[in-house]
């Protein structure tokens, strides 16, 4: 066993925190398979609407009698995928930005850092919202808002780390035997970057899940009948107070999979920096 | 201590400067021709023409910069394509709600979450410690709209402690607009009814705004805590018999707050993300439930006016922040 993944495994809200994401992974994966009933991703049975909690339908049923518990299922594939997309993106334009700007220095770096600072400064829901609605909100639209609101993230970390590796004894040596300015950053600097930018990543998965909620819910995200979470809570307010559980069980989905995407993180922070504070 | 203030003020410039490009660059850049968007789908091209000529979108782009630059300075952000009144009117009538909510939430998490992160941290490792651990990762995890909705199922819609929505109750007259604090406004006409049933709105979208801001003070507190117990000072001030509450809260509090206070400032964010959709959920008549209306309206002169409004406030937030930090640690401030 690898050393990171023996003091992991010492750490219990870490461990719970892998144990929630591969649940929900594996549930994303064989969801049509797991769920009882596949079909209600779109069908709908008027004969059983809003039903409560029962044996045959463990979380209820919605305004077009279709089973929660299945839709919840269902759901995981689509805020899994969204996150996943968001942050990579996000990874694609943010590091490569990142390690330009702390190796190059000048300019160049100058340049990059104060756009970087700029978006930061703006709540990237704020900013989300106003790019997705420019663009003419759909799933896709969101899903670019959202990359291209948080790869500041990931540029700050890559910079401050490639600034400290470039001024290290390897990077001088590999310059001393002639390396080029590509090979040095993307085969050396790069890996030595990459543990934060993971942590970075794991905690940003939850995040981007969170947020993409809140746009599915504001109607900028996903479109009915797709099975999103947020879209459920949203559609669920007409119908409250009397069908509790519509509202209940997709908002609980969202807190136990952001949860384990943030235990995680905090986990693999700690092992990568036990130095740093514990944080969003 | 004025060089300090000045030169931070200074250090904002080029930010704000980046945020007017973004912002322009939002609005003319993205849709491909915004004359069109603007006129919608059934008009004209002549329509189009004029709608090009009345806003200068013929012109070169920088010369609308500059334009656009010299409009914003004199606080002219346009007119509102959905209320048909200058967005900066809306702004001016709308801020006093969301400042009063963002106020209170704020209160909320730092005289709540203050006192948590140090019972956390003095009693490491135990139920209270686990206990509050577990709050604060899920305080940071739920969704705000999710939990909204919550309350309002439980305290309002079952339980009927609570009003549902709104800063006031439909059936109570308005005090008049002095302040626009709908809660000091009733103060001044006298009406402690009115006060009392404008707090109980705020209850509910208060807690809710809270949250986040909460869980992330207790962390920080927590850790600070830790940090400062570890210290020479303290294990001095214990074997000088120094009576244990005074140590706690006064002595090992001061110096476990600088951590907090800088996230104090980054809620900021959280909190004006967050006010946009508790306002929207509550129906709360502020600058949140304006940029939702907005953002829904496709209204983008608003939208213009409040991401960069968020974004002055940002910083002038982290201005005030640096301040606060120079108050709690003289050095920082000898330092410049």
């Amino acid at each position: 066993m690898s050393p990171i993944l023996r003091k992991l495994s010492r750490d219990l809200p870490a461990m719970l925190g892998l144990g929630i994401v591969l649940f929900v992974l594996v549930i994303a994966i064989f969801g049509p398979m797991l769920a009882p009933y596949p079909e209600d991703a779109a069908a709908s049975h008027l004969t059983r609407r809003l039903k409560p909690p029962s044996a045959a339908f463990p979380f209820g049923t919605d305004n077009l009698g279709r089973d929660i518990f299945s839709r919840v299922i269902l759901g995981a594939r689509g805020a899994l995928s969204i996150a996943l997309t968001v942050v990579s993106t996000a990874m694609l334009i943010g590091v490569p930005l990142g390690l330009i700007a702390g190796y190059r220095g000048g300019w160049v770096s100058e340049g990059i850092m104060r756009v970087t600072d700029v978006v930061l400064a703006i709540p990237q829901l704020v900013l989300a919202l106003a790019l997705a609605q420019l663009m003419s909100p759909s799933l896709e639209s969101a899903m670019l808002a959202l990359s291209l609101t948080y790869w500041p993230y990931f540029t700050r970390i890559v910079y401050a780390e490639t600034r400290r590796l470039s001024a290290s004894l390897f990077v001088d040596a590999l310059r001393g035997i002639g390396a080029g300015s590509g090979r040095i950053v993307f085969l050396h600097i790069l890996p030595n970057a990459l543990s934060p930018v993971i942590v970075r990543a794991t905690i940003g998965l939850g995040f981007t899940i969170l947020v993409a909620a809140v746009l599915g819910f504001l109607g900028m995200g996903a479109t009915p009948p797709a099975p999103d979470w947020g879209l459920a809570i949203a559609e669920s307010r007409t119908y409250l107070p009397r069908a509790w559980w519509y509202a209940t069980f997709p908002g609980l989905a969202i807190l136990i999979t952001v949860m384990g995407f943030n235990l995680l993180g905090d986990g693999l922070r700690d092992i990568v920096d036990p130095r740093i504070r514990r944080s969003r | 201590m004025l060089r300090f203030v000045v030169r931070r003020c200074l250090l904002v410039l080029p930010s704000l400067l980046g945020l007017l490009v973004v912002t322009f660059l939002l609005i003319r850049v993205v849709p491909s021709d915004p004359a069109v968007a603007m006129a919608g789908d059934a008009a004209t091209p002549e329509q189009i023409e004029r709608l090009r000529q009345q806003y200068g979108l013929n012109r070169p782009i920088w010369e609308q910069f500059v334009s656009y630059v010299g409009k914003v300075a004199t606080l002219d952000l346009g007119e509102s394509a959905f209320s048909r009144r200058p967005v900066a009117v809306d702004i001016a009538q709308r801020l006093p709600a969301t400042l009063m909510l963002t106020f209170c939430a704020l209160a909320i998490s730092v005289f709540v979450g203050v006192p948590l992160g140090v019972i956390a941290g003095l009693s490491h490792n135990a139920w209270p410690d686990y206990l509050l651990r577990v709050f604060s990762v899920m305080g940071i995890a739920v969704a705000a709209f999710w939990f909204a909705i919550m309350l309002q199922l439980l305290f309002s819609m079952e339980l009927g402690w609570l009003p549902l929505r709104g800063e006031i109750s439909a059936t109570i007259p308005r005090p008049p607009r002095i302040t626009g604090f709908m809660v000091i406004d009733a103060m001044i006409a006298g009406r402690f009814d009115v006060v009392a049933d404008a707090l109980r709105h705020l209850v509910l979208p208060a807690v809710t705004l809270s949250l986040g801001g909460l869980a992330t003070i207790v962390r920080f507190t927590r850790a600070g805590v830790l940090d400062t117990m570890q210290q020479d000072f303290v294990f001095y001030e214990r074997a000088m018999g120094y009576r244990r509450w005074r140590l706690n809260w006064i002595y090992v509090l001061r110096n476990s707050v600088t951590a907090t206070v800088t996230q104090i400032g980054l809620l900021f964010g959280g909190l004006i993300a967050g006010g946009v959709v508790v306002e929207s959920i509550f129906d709360w008549p502020g600058i949140g439930s304006y940029t939702v209306q907005a953002i829904l309206t496709g209204d983008r002169q608003v939208m213009l006016a409040v991401t960069l409004l968020v974004g002055v406030v940002y910083a002038a937030v982290n201005i005030l922040t640096d301040l606060v930090h120079g108050v709690l640690d003289p050095r920082l401030m000898e330092r410049g």
